[in-house]
């Protein structure tokens, strides 16, 4: 090894420590770095806790730098392991396990603990904080024990946790102090609509209510408030606010207020220790967001990087509540004064309202309920005092006319200083997002996501990255938006189908050779689209290529992330027998299934299916794949409907299951829903599916392009017909017309706004003939397809080749 | 402590279909196994070098290339390189095919240590 490094100790492995760190690495400072962390798990997002005691994601979900990439780094990391004090004297680090390591430079990124009020009875069972994954944990574990939940606290911490337990099925009572929710962050309007909200969702208020006591012996069983009355409850989350963890500074004798006071290079008053995060104050404020710990990492990074910067100024903190489907927003004033001059937009309908502040025309600012898609901008022009103009006063308020905004926007993203965070979830710069367009030529959103980690949580960062690349890219962009498919052709979709149908190609190898591929075997973006398209335009004579198929479509099976998989049988408009009930839960206990679930779709999951016995699992359920992998229609689901129902009108079992049948295993450009119901109380949900089918006394109606998923639509009305062959023919029409037409992966709900819905009317309802010729287009290609399952089940060479392993 | 490499004949060409991974058990060692459409053979750890792990035997195989399943990294089956914009390095063994018989060799660290 060359000459001896200096030694750098990081107390603390959260993300505002490992930020730094992550930083001081792109930097190439030179250093030995040891890092400390009490807690017994690798660096994680905190933020994201609340997603996972929501259930959308999971611990490993949120896992920030797994243990490997300490490792990768040479650092060395402690966890479980708690660091008392800080020897100035002798330049050593020492633990509660009795390490001493020896130190030139340390930083102090402690963070901050839950604030449990001082009330009698906090330190009761069942009353937790709710800050870190034992936090968390405690959570999910009282959910499973207890039904009564109350949550100190209506801040936005408070309201996760609240939601959260709601959503894992507690009765749960937020308790606050004060007649507003997040009155830090919101004014009477939002907070009320914000109540309102949550009440919908099941969220139970005690406002203006203050905790005198817990109530309980061993066990916490209430609260008790200051005017008498009491609030019964089983497990009790103090979500009240957070503490600076001082204790180490303070034992080290480092000068502290609040929190750890640094100066603007983040430098405590002890020679050569530094310190960062929510542990710190600076200029008398403590921070407790993760914006402005990114902001105060990337400062001490570059100092001990030898870096020229200059100090740091403090941080303009923006709110976002973390709580699915319900958005709030805001940045900086927001209780307006008779100083302010105030725009506001307030739609009860939409339950949307928002509200910009300006200060002598400065934009000072911002609440957003509802609608937060100018979220990011607001920060933006909040952070920057952006003065209030016509052209922005149209852009935040959405009152322009259509088109011209990019040109403006682009303006917004060149004022950006180059080190403010565009990305708060993974503390991503303007700048490291214009290098990596610059730098690696990349012209996509997905590009920067992959190589920076911007936009790859939470998403609210999106527009602003879209923004500055747009802004880099200049008019380049405008040709990057013209390119092919991928990266691997200039060529469109149409252009591609069309040279195939013109020039006879046969196979996807054909094609990128005539078509002359940059990579000649294409990627996993155009391999899969190609190989549709063939099989779209030679129905009867494309042999499907399986190297060209998706994991999930290869195997008939999907599979998840443990490499295990799993397997939905058919049934057909979401209706199954005893016999064949019986049959699932026989094979469902042989094979050893962890979860048999029920889909959105009135199937049954049965997943956690070892890869070597999946063809075993089809075999003895013998039943018809139910295609839960596949770009093909996936289901229909259905209302109970004039069998058994007594509003029904039409049989919506019975034409559900038919046309199930009719279209099941074609491949379609995307995955592909339906739903009948048997009258107009819509109750198979028509609206968010591809095709939705609504009986009524006369007939049917149809609608299409509705979608539930990432970006829900609501089906538009596409037409009436009065018998079920109608019904048939215009279903069979629209379909093969979104497959002849579609793009590869364009869901029918962007198909339908992209072709537009009067062209797709005029061409399945305009001409009897189209119809019937589409229907009949349909009807060939249907002819052609047989089972997966019973298919691979007879051909043991793929089946061994697929599914079987070797011992060797 | 004397270590050697150990060579593990894994079976014939044929047994693997072109441009379609297969899972081969080596000792202790999971191999993922690829024959390109040249028809030269590879041998990966079927473990993605992706934060979140995860096979790599029913990724999309293009030239030398492999695209991971769950995750569409993009990784040379020649020298387990990750490709940009992502970063990372899969463990890719020496194949020897000879005589329509495919042999790993895989090192002893790996033998012994897995």
């Amino acid at each position: 090894m060359a000459a001896e490094r200096e030694k750098l100790v990081l107390i603390g492995n959260g993300m505002a420590g490992v930020g730094t760190i992550e930083q001081i690495l792109k930097l190439g400072g030179a250093y030995d770095i040891t890092v400390f962390g009490s807690e017994p798990h690798p660096n994680y997002n905190r933020i994201m806790l609340s997603y996972v005691l929501e259930g959308s994601k999971t611990i490993e979900d949120i896992i920030l730098n797994d243990l490997g990439w300490y490792e990768d780094n040479h650092i060395t990391l402690h966890t479980g392991t708690t660091v008392t004090r800080i020897d100035e004297q002798n330049k050593v680090i020492l633990t509660d396990n009795g390490l001493a390591v020896p130190y030139d430079k340390a930083i102090i990124a402690t963070g901050s603990n839950s604030f449990i009020l001082p009330v009698p009875g906090s330190t009761k069972d069942g009353v937790v904080g709710f800050r870190d994954i034992a936090d968390c944990d405690a959570m999910l574990a009282a959910a499973k024990q207890y039904r009564t939940a109350a949550v100190i606290g209506g801040g936005l911490l408070g309201l996760e946790a609240a939601k959260g337990l709601v959503n894992l099925g507690m009765d749960v009572t937020v308790v606050h102090l004060l007649e507003d929710l997040m009155e830090r962050q919101l004014d009477r309007t939002a907070s009320s609509m914000l109540q309102a909200e949550l009440t919908r969702q099941g969220v139970k208020f005690a406002m203006g209510k203050q905790t005198v006591e817990l109530t309980g012996e061993e066990r916490v069983t209430g609260l008790r408030f200051s005017d008498g009355s009491v609030l019964p409850a089983e497990f009790v989350v103090m979500a009240v606010g957070i503490k600076p963890n001082v204790q180490l500074a303070k034992d080290s004798g480092i000068t502290v207020n609040r929190g750890i006071v640094v100066d603007d290079y983040m430098q405590t008053s002890m020679a050569d220790v530094y310190s960062v995060g929510e542990c710190t104050e600076h200029r008398g404020t403590c921070y407790g967001l993760v914006a402005p710990l990114f902001e105060q990492g990337m400062v001490l990074a570059k100092h001990l990087s030898g870096v020229q910067t200059p100090g740091y100024e403090g941080s303009v903190v923006a709110t976002k509540l973390k709580i699915s489907g319900v958005d709030v927003f805001s940045a900086g004033e927001f209780t307006e004064t008779p100083e302010h001059t105030v725009i506001s937009a307030k739609d009860e309908w939409k339950r949307t309202y928002k509200k910009i502040l300006l200060k002598d025309n400065v934009i000072v600012g911002a609440v957003l309920f509802g609608d937060v898609t100018e979220s990011a901008n607001l920060q933006k022009l909040v952070k920057n005092s952006t003065e209030m103009t016509n052209e922005i006063y149209d852009e935040v308020m959405g009152t322009s006319c259509c088109g011209g905004g990019g040109a403006k926007k682009g303006m917004s993203v060149e004022a950006m200083a180059d080190e403010e965070i565009v990305c708060g979830c993974n503390g991503v710069t303007k700048k490291a997002i214009v290098d990596a367009v610059t730098e690696n030529g990349f012209t996509t959103v997905d590009e920067i996501k992959a190589c920076t980690g911007a936009t790859r949580s939470c998403g609210g960062c999106k527009p602003v990255v879209e923004q500055i690349l747009q802004f880099v890219l200049g008019d380049s962009f405008q040709q990057s938006a013209k390119q092919g498919i991928c990266s691997c052709t200039s060529l469109s979709r149409d252009e591609i189908v069309a040279e195939i149908t013109a020039k006879g190609l046969r196979t996807t190898k054909e094609v990128m050779h005539v078509l002359d591929w940059k990579q000649a075997e294409g990627c996993s973006k155009c391999r899969p689209a190609v190989n549709y398209y063939l099989g779209m335009i030679y129905p009867d004579t494309h042999e499907d290529e399986k190297e060209s198929r998706f994991v999930n479509e290869r195997m008939s099976a999907n599979i998840q992330k443990d490499g295990t998989y799993t397997v939905i049988p058919r049934m057909y408009g979401g209706v199954t027998t005893p016999e064949d009930l019986k049959r699932i839960a026989d094979v469902s206990l042989k094979y050893d299934v962890k979860v048999v679930k029920v889909t959105g779709g009135q199937r049954l999951d049965l997943i956690g299916v070892k890869k070597e016995d999946v063809p075993k699992v089809w075999e003895e359920l013998d039943m018809p794949s139910g295609y839960g992998y596949a770009k093909s229609l996936r289901t229909v689901k259905t209302c109970v409907g004039s069998q058994f129902c007594r509003f029904g009108t039409q049989d919506s079992m019975g034409m559900g299951a038919m046309l199930e049948r009719k279209y099941e295993r074609l491949d379609m450009p995307a995955k592909f829903k339906m739903a009948v119901n048997g009258c107009p109380r819509n109750c198979a949900e028509s609206c968010t599916k591809d095709i939705g089918i609504v009986g009524n006394d006369g007939g049917w109606e149809v609608f299409i392009g509705g979608n539930g998923g990432i970006k829900p639509r609501i089906a538009d009305a596409f037409c009436k017909v009065k018998t079920d062959e109608e019904l048939v023919e215009v279903c069979s029409a629209v379909i093969q017309y979104y497959r002849e037409t579609g793009n590869y992966l364009e869901r029918t709900s962007e198909w339908v706004e992209r072709m537009g819905l009067e062209q797709i009317q005029t061409v399945v309802m305009g001409n009897d003939d189209n119809r019937k010729e589409l229907a009949a287009r349909i009807d060939f290609a249907l002819a052609q397809v047989s089972d997966p399952w019973r298919k691979m089940l007879d051909d043991k060479n793929t089946r061994t080749a697929l599914f079987e392993e070797t011992q060797v | 402590m004397e270590r050697s490499n150990r060579e593990y004949t894994i079976g014939a060409v044929e047994d693997f279909m072109l441009q379609i991974g297969r899972v081969v058990h080596a000792g202790e060692v999971e191999l993922a196994i690829f024959r390109t459409s040249n028809g030269a053979v590879y041998a990966v750890r079927n473990h993605s070098p992706h934060p979140k792990g995860g096979p790599l035997a029913e990724g999309i195989v293009s030239g030398y290339y492999l695209y991971d399943p769950l995750h569409d990294w993009k990784i040379d089956l020649r020298t387990g390189e990750v490709q940009a914009p992502d970063r990372g390095q899969a463990e890719v063994y020496p194949v020897t095919v000879e005589g329509g018989v495919v042999k790993v060799t895989l090192p002893a660290a790996v033998t012994t240590l897995n």
